[in-house]
């Protein structure tokens, strides 16, 4: 009665194949990272040198200065002093806590993921909106870009890297460029028909209909999409801590594994400290520059 | 108005199809297959369907339908923001479905502007930064386009207003806006779709008023869309009629009322407030029968042999309106003066502005005057019965 197991059992393929697939595949790209290694190791180490030139210069710069600087420009982005005074409070209570060096890892890694994603993620949901086939190819790759637990992604990443700084970096960002994207090409979507009707019917040119139209017109939506951005890159620390990435993370990391709570609690409150720092200049800035929004200014 | 016997835009046999493959389907439709069964059969929409018409320099011209008739597809066409099926649309004598983008786009910025039914100003520009969004766009100076833009504005009557935004306006304001940003292009044409439908009755007849007034100025060529037969008469030198993407009938506005080729446009006109559309020219007696000119009343009487009452000229002067009766009086001495009144009419007054003086003219006769005072017909208060009369059935 061999041949009617499938009725009970699964008809899946043999052990023997399961394993010759993954033998080809990760034999393949094992090889693949053999041969490309370096190539790909030579093409980020720009990038690597930059992280590690800001990670210094955070770290060297005399605290007050940096405290200063970013006061500075917390007020200059949101024209708030109570803002300023809360971020003030909240970095001198993290220094005062002993984490000041770990905020400042974390600092510029987030600072340079977020900037990456930026500056990948707006042309992208441009090139989505733009096109209806971009849009179809697109969103399966984001969906499984947001879906996918950020583990699995980790490993062809150090297979092909190590661990270090850039693994983490490509990491943080993969998982969290998708808002910024999806949220570009919501916005620009959303831009009213007549109004761009209008910038043609007057002779726009595309690109000055997507950089005085739709861009300023998207502007909230692509701001809602990179503040998520922000707090993914956050929530992704924790995880990059796991292949090198030095900063607020590893703390966590250990204290998951020797049950510190405090430790633990500690370094977490810092996290979203710097989150709620992220994301109140970043909002407060977009309402500073969307004023046509305010239905109650009076034309200043 | 030189070139005048020239139309400036021609628009030769236009279809437009929507749908996949609107190129297969278009034989059919040009073999005259119906718009329903076009859907039924191919999947495709007869947007609109060989649209033939011209428009002369410094008209305005009125394209009316009801939603669905395919006036705001057919207005979209003449700056191309669609393109057709097939068909031609020349502006000067120059088929503008051959300009390359680049030309396209200049074309747009020196030739044409539009008015939109929902504004389309820009929420995030303020109000002069709207008004001079076209010269802006085209690479002018912002010492030129505001100083420009700020003119625009005065004439629209919105100064002050400079830094406000769109949102801060209500709607009549934010489509002078709109109007004024038409404008500052300088533009000769001037497109507009459905531009006062979005604002209430009120504000809609004086943004009417204000464009007479402007137009009378500049004499631009507007292209103008409306559902509403009121504004087409009221603006229109010459209306189309628009109905399932076909031109029914192009006139003026006495050849809608008083002419219309089918059920359609009659059931259009029926409502139409006729005394405020029709002149005194379109329905006086044109004929001198009952105007006689001599150089005393006794010379009347024999005019009086076939009518009753005469409008009588004194060297081509106007006199004014004697009745047989009348004259038989005077002439026996009991009243000082064989005329009944001395009322008249201008050819070019709107039946509205006529009616007071009709009623109280006595015995219905009124003299019809030209531009240089001349007599040149009557108007009887019977005429104006009839074509006011809500059971009026135009031919």
């Amino acid at each position: 009665m061999a041949d009617q197991s499938w009725l009970t059992e699964f008809p899946d393929m043999s052990r023997r194949e399961l394993l010759g697939i993954r033998k080809t595949l990760d034999g393949a790209y094992r090889d693949f990272s053999r041969a490309y290694g370096d190539q790909i190791e030579a093409f980020f180490d720009p990038l690597l040198s930059f992280l590690v030139w800001f990670e210094n210069l955070l770290l060297n710069t005399p605290w007050w200065l940096v405290l200063g600087v970013l006061a500075g420009l917390v007020y200059f982005m949101s024209r708030s002093w109570k803002l300023c005074v809360g971020v003030s409070v909240s970095l001198l209570a993290i220094g005062y806590f002993g984490m000041w060096d770990n905020t400042m890892r974390t600092l510029s890694i987030i600072t340079v993921c977020t900037f990456l994603a930026i500056v990948i993620g707006i042309p992208v949901g441009i090139m989505m909106a733009r096109s209806n086939r971009a849009q179809s190819i697109i969103t399966p790759f984001l969906d499984i870009m947001q879906t996918m637990p950020a583990f699995v992604y980790l490993i062809p990443v150090v297979m092909l890297l190590g661990i270090g700084k850039i693994p983490g970096v490509i990491a943080v960002v993969i998982y969290a460029i998708p808002p910024v994207i999806r949220l570009t090409n919501l916005g620009i979507r959303l831009v009213p028909h007549e109004t761009l009707e209008a910038a043609t019917a007057f002779g726009a040119t595309p690109t000055q209909r997507l950089f005085r139209v739709q861009l300023p017109l998207a502007m909230p939506t692509i701001m809602a999409g990179i503040n998520q951005t922000i707090m993914m890159a956050l929530a992704m620390v924790v995880i990059a801590s796991m292949i090198g990435v030095k900063g607020l993370g590893q703390p966590v990391l250990k204290s998951i594994t020797n049950q510190y709570f405090t430790l633990g609690l500690l370094n977490g409150l810092a996290i979203v400290a710097l989150a709620i720092m992220f994301d109140r200049v970043s909002q407060s800035y977009a309402k500073r520059t969307q004023k046509h929004l305010r239905g109650d200014h009076n034309g200043k | 108005m030189e070139n005048n016997s020239t139309p400036l835009i021609e628009i030769e046999s236009l279809t437009q199809i929507f749908g996949n493959t609107p190129e297969k389907v278009l034989p059919k439709v040009n073999d005259g297959m119906s718009k329903s069964d076009v859907l039924a059969t191919t999947g495709h929409t007869v947007g609109l369907r060989d649209i033939n018409l011209s428009v002369n320099r410094g008209e305005i011209f009125v394209i009316m339908g009801l939603s669905g008739s395919g006036k705001s597809t057919l207005i979209r066409h003449f700056n191309r923001l669609i393109d057709p099926t097939a068909g031609k649309i020349k502006v000067e004598g120059e088929d503008i479905l051959t300009l390359s983008p680049k030309e396209l786009i200049q074309f747009r910025r020196h030739k044409m502007s539009m008015v939109f039914q929902h504004f389309g100003l820009m929420p995030h520009h303020c109000v002069l930064d709207n008004v001079g969004y076209g010269l802006s766009i085209q690479g002018k100076k912002p010492s030129i386009w505001k100083n420009k833009a700020k003119q625009w504005l005065e004439v629209v009557g919105l100064e002050g207003y400079e830094d406000q935004y769109p949102s801060q306006l209500s709607g009549g304001q934010q489509q002078r806006v709109g109007l004024a940003r038409a404008l500052c292009t300088d533009a000769e044409i001037l497109l507009m779709d459905e531009a006062f439908s979005a604002l209430d009755p009120l504000i809609r007849y004086e943004m009417q008023t204000q464009l007479i007034e402007l137009q009378g100025k500049l004499q631009k060529t507007i292209i103008f869309i409306t559902h509403d037969l009121d504004e087409a008469l009221r603006l229109g030198d010459r209306i189309a009629v628009l109905k399932d993407g076909e031109m029914i009938q192009v006139g003026t506005s006495e050849d809608i009322i008083l002419n219309p080729v089918d059920d359609y446009v009659r059931d259009f006109a029926k409502d139409v407030n006729r005394a405020k559309a029709l002149k005194v020219k379109h329905i006086m007696e044109r004929s001198k029968n009952r105007v006689i000119d001599c150089d005393s009343a006794e010379g009347l009487a024999d005019a009086f042999k076939k009518h009753d009452i005469l409008v009588w000229t004194k060297s081509n002067q106007l006199q004014g309106v004697v009745s047989k009766n009348r004259l038989a009086a005077y002439q026996a001495g009991r009243i000082d003066s064989p005329l009944l009144h001395q009322s008249s009419v201008k050819e070019k007054d709107y039946l509205q502005t006529v009616l007071p003086i009709a009623l109280l003219a006595d015995h219905h006769l009124l003299p019809v005057l030209d531009s240089d005072n001349q007599v040149i017909g009557c108007l009887s208060n019977d005429a104006i019965a009839e074509v006011l009369s809500p059971s009026f059935d135009a031919a």
